[in-house]
């Protein structure tokens, strides 16, 4: 406990960390590959470029198992109201990393029928350029989450 | 109100040689055609690098029968139908519809021009039920309603969007890019 | 609800219809139950969820005694066994939602089921999730930038979109293609569908549940698409294939990369023949499941491996051929009930054809230019932009402007992975196309899933929609 030696808030500290590594070595992920980025996202997770390394081949089918969601793919003004439903049914804590340039900004799509970055739709932690971005941009990406994860606090 | 078929714009001198008007003789196929609808043109589109194309451009009167005979003469494969909006050109729409005979290799190209301000035109999926999605896009896309059409509702948009977006008329919807740190917004 | 037009006859004027009067003596409960009904419809007490959804109001299905769509499902046109017209009551049937997202969609597919139990009595597709308003956009790009959207409608087979569209322009140009860049195009366009057949495989196996299949189909994919990123700079959605040619020429050492591809993928073909040909549990699920007949096929356009797996003789290779492609031997394998096994059987036979054509390509690779020499519409050499101000000004007008093309229309199609691939262009002498439409053949296919899945099982439909091998940026654009 916090006495006359310790610094205080050392425990708190500890305890921070440890969770912070838990939530980062079993991130798995919310199925929620729309278009070509989906292609690639599967592509890391098969054998080549191997996400089970770090405890996320798993991808659940409901949100409610999932604590991360990589929108993958272009997100169309039909696709926005799903998306959130989703986001929402997701428990916390959850990230999401938006995959590809569609997904962030809107891509090469600037019209009509698509949301011009879903970070108008949910709150993104982590943004992965590229049409599509390769499996190591997105592992790239991934790995920023977790290092993110792992300098932040539990309660977000 | 004589539904004039459309003026067709093409090259004159170009790479293609075009024919406009009238049924190419000794082509017995298009002969029956021209037979179950006397008001339509044909047209032959030869490129250098291609196989020869047909086109019959025809009436919105005369295009269900027409169409029921391309089946007839064994065009039964359905291959695609879409709209495309001449603005600016009267009659504005068109109905492009590509059937395939197997059985004689060849394509065939049917178009039926549709004025902007009544834009209806006859339903061609009790013929072809392959043309049912592709007529609610058109739908859709464009606002040509097909009489006759079992489920004319809206297919790719949204069901309460307001407007047809492939429309000459309706903005690309582009939103202005800004760069973080950029002076003037581009 | 009010904008959407009255349904039999597409007027937009109509009023809604009002529900039918019943014919029940009144009771109390029936009184009380219409009561809350009708509060429902006034939208007073409707509870926040139900706004929060994702309710689409006309395209949900309609109760059975007038959807008008149904009769046209369930194939007036041609003569289906299965379907019976004595109902059981409604009681009994429950409508279900899969998707858009989903792990066995392949991509934002909705389909609405109508169940008894396990049975499936309607299907119906609801798209537009992945709409992207692509042909909206090519008209506003000019014909050199064309193929950067076009490839990603079908994005597991970017070459074949690129191809139909390019080979659409240079129709309306007439310009004459150098042979190296015709035999370049068939060597990556057939890659392309083994690789995309490949995945076919993968997901086919996932759905189904043999999900080692997964995890080996990207194996030989990714030797493939090792030799796409050396060659065109992408593992995906290429903009390699342009109108005129090509982008670039083959790097040094290909040959090498094509030979490495023809010795190790079937290898890993042959090792998943081994395990899938005669295992019972993927003949139980596959053999007899989905069956379209020809019929079906042609009224409803449906082209490709479907169509050639219930007997069509018909590939566009062979037909009407492009790029040279019939300079080369290779047959075109039928399948004989339209089963999902045939499916499966014919696109393993495909990709070993299509090996054959890489190994042709192989050797007889032609020299010489990969990409027209009309400098009006291909760019010149980058060093000679250095040495003529011609060749400056050329490449300046290709690329702020765009070159023009004159006045026409034409409509190209190719035979992809999926099937017939069309692109319909109209130009009017500009830079920019007046009309790109381009017919996906997974459009028609998703269209044809009610014949496919009427009176299946549940675990049936999983298999047949994974057999048809819909790509939805094809479906939506």
């Amino acid at each position: 406990m916090a006495g006359e030696t310790t610094p205080p808030g050392m425990m708190l500290t500890t305890l921070e960390k440890g969770v912070n590594w838990a939530r980062t070595r079993s991130m798995w992920g919310a199925v929620f590959g729309l278009a070509c980025c989906a292609i690639e996202m599967m592509a890391t997770g098969a054998a080549h470029n191997d996400l089970g390394r770090f405890g996320m081949e798993v991808f659940r089918a409901s949100p409610r198992q999932a604590d991360l969601m990589i929108v993958a793919g272009r997100v169309s003004q039909k696709m926005a109201p799903v998306l959130r439903q989703v986001y929402d049914q997701m428990s916390e804590p959850k990230w999401v990393i938006s995959m590809g340039a569609c997904a962030s900004t809107g891509g090469m799509f600037n019209n009509y029928a698509l949301v011009q970055g879903v970070d108008q739709v949910v709150p993104v932690d982590i943004y992965v350029p590229g049409c599509p971005p390769g499996p190591q941009s997105l592992m790239h990406g991934i790995l920023t989450l977790h290092d993110k994860i792992m300098d932040g606090e539990i309660v977000r | 109100m004589t539904d004039e078929a459309p003026a067709l714009e093409t090259a004159d001198g170009g790479v293609g040689k075009v024919r406009p008007g009238s049924p190419p003789p000794a082509d017995p196929v298009l002969s029956t055609l021209h037979a179950a609808a006397p008001a339509s043109r044909f047209e032959r589109f030869e490129p250098g690098n291609g196989p020869a194309q047909d086109v019959v451009i025809v009436d919105r009167a005369g295009y269900h029968d027409l169409v029921s005979a391309a089946h007839s003469e064994r065009f039964d494969t359905f291959a695609d139908l879409c709209g495309v909006d001449y603005l600016g050109r009267k009659p504005r729409f068109e109905v492009v519809l590509n059937v395939v005979s197997h059985p004689m290799r060849r394509r065939l190209r049917i178009r039926v021009g549709i004025p902007g301000d009544d834009p209806t035109v006859a339903t061609v999926s009790d013929v072809y039920p392959g043309a049912n999605f592709f007529e609610r896009e058109a739908y859709d896309l464009f606002g040509i309603v097909f009489e006759g059409h079992p489920d004319l509702t809206r297919i790719l948009m949204p069901d309460d969007w307001e407007g047809h977006p492939l429309r000459k008329d309706y903005a690309v919807g582009s939103v202005p890019v800004q760069f973080k740190g950029a002076p003037h917004a581009s | 609800m009010s904008d959407t037009p009255d349904r039999a006859t597409g007027d937009l004027e109509a009023p809604i219809a009002e529900p039918p009067e019943s014919d029940e003596l009144e009771s109390t409960v029936a009184t009380q139950r219409r009561a809350v009904h009708e509060i429902w419809l006034a939208g007073t007490e409707e509870p926040d969820w139900v706004k929060a959804g994702t309710d689409e109001g006309a395209q949900e299905l309609l109760p059975d005694t007038d959807d008008p769509g149904l009769s046209i499902q369930r194939g007036t046109v041609v003569s289906d066994d299965y379907v019976t017209d004595d109902y059981v009551t409604g009681d009994e049937r429950q409508i279900i939602n899969m998707g858009p997202q989903h792990p066995s969609t392949h991509g934002v597919l909705r389909l609405q089921l109508e169940l008894e139990g396990e049975t499936i009595r309607r299907v119906k597709p609801i798209i537009g999730y992945l709409h992207t308003g692509m042909e909206k956009t090519a008209e506003t790009l000019t014909y050199l930038q064309g193929p950067t959207n076009v490839t990603r409608m079908d994005y597991l087979s970017p070459f074949h979109n690129e191809l139909a569209y390019s080979l659409a322009v240079e129709q309306l140009l007439g310009v004459a293609l150098p042979p190296r860049a015709d035999a370049i195009r068939v060597l990556m366009t057939e890659l392309n569908r083994v690789a995309s057949h490949l995945l076919w495989l993968a997901t086919q196996g996932m759905d189904i549940g043999a999900i080692s299949m997964m995890l080996y189909g990207w194996r030989e994919r990714e030797i493939v698409l090792e030799f796409f990123e050396k060659t065109t700079g992408l593992r995906m959605n290429h903009n390699y294939i342009r109108p005129g040619g090509v982008a670039a020429d083959l790097p040094d050492g290909w040959e090498a990369d094509v030979e490495r591809i023809l010795r190790e993928v079937p290898v890993g073909m042959s090792e998943y023949r081994e395990i899938l040909d005669e295992n019972p549990i993927f003949l139980d699920r596959t053999v007899g499941i989905g069956i379209i007949t020809q019929e079906e096929c042609r009224a409803y356009g449906v082209t490709g491996p479907i169509a050639r797996a219930s007997g069509i003789d018909w590939d566009l290779r062979k037909a009407f051929p492009y790029s040279g492609i019939d300079g080369y031997e290779f047959d075109v394998p039928l399948g004989k009930h339209g089963d999902v096994f045939d499916r499966y059987l014919v696109r393993m036979e495909e990709m070993r054809q299509s090996l054959r054509i890489v190994e042709q390509v192989l050797e007889t690779m032609p020299p010489g230019d990969y990409r027209t020499a009309d400098r009006k519409v291909t760019p010149p050499p980058r060093k000679r932009i250095d040495e003529s101000m011609e060749a400056l000004i050329h490449h300046f007008k290709i690329f702020t402007e765009g070159f023009k093309v004159p006045a026409g229309e034409v409509y190209q199609a190719v035979e992809s992975p999926r099937g017939e691939l069309g692109v319909y262009l109209v130009a009017q002498g500009g830079a920019k196309p007046w009309r790109v439409h381009v017919r996906g053949p997974s459009f028609a296919h998703v269209q044809a899933l009610p014949m496919m899945m009427t009176d299946s099982l549940l675990a049936d439909m999983i298999s047949t929609l994974a057999s048809t091998d819909p790509v939805l940026g094809d479906v939506d654009r």
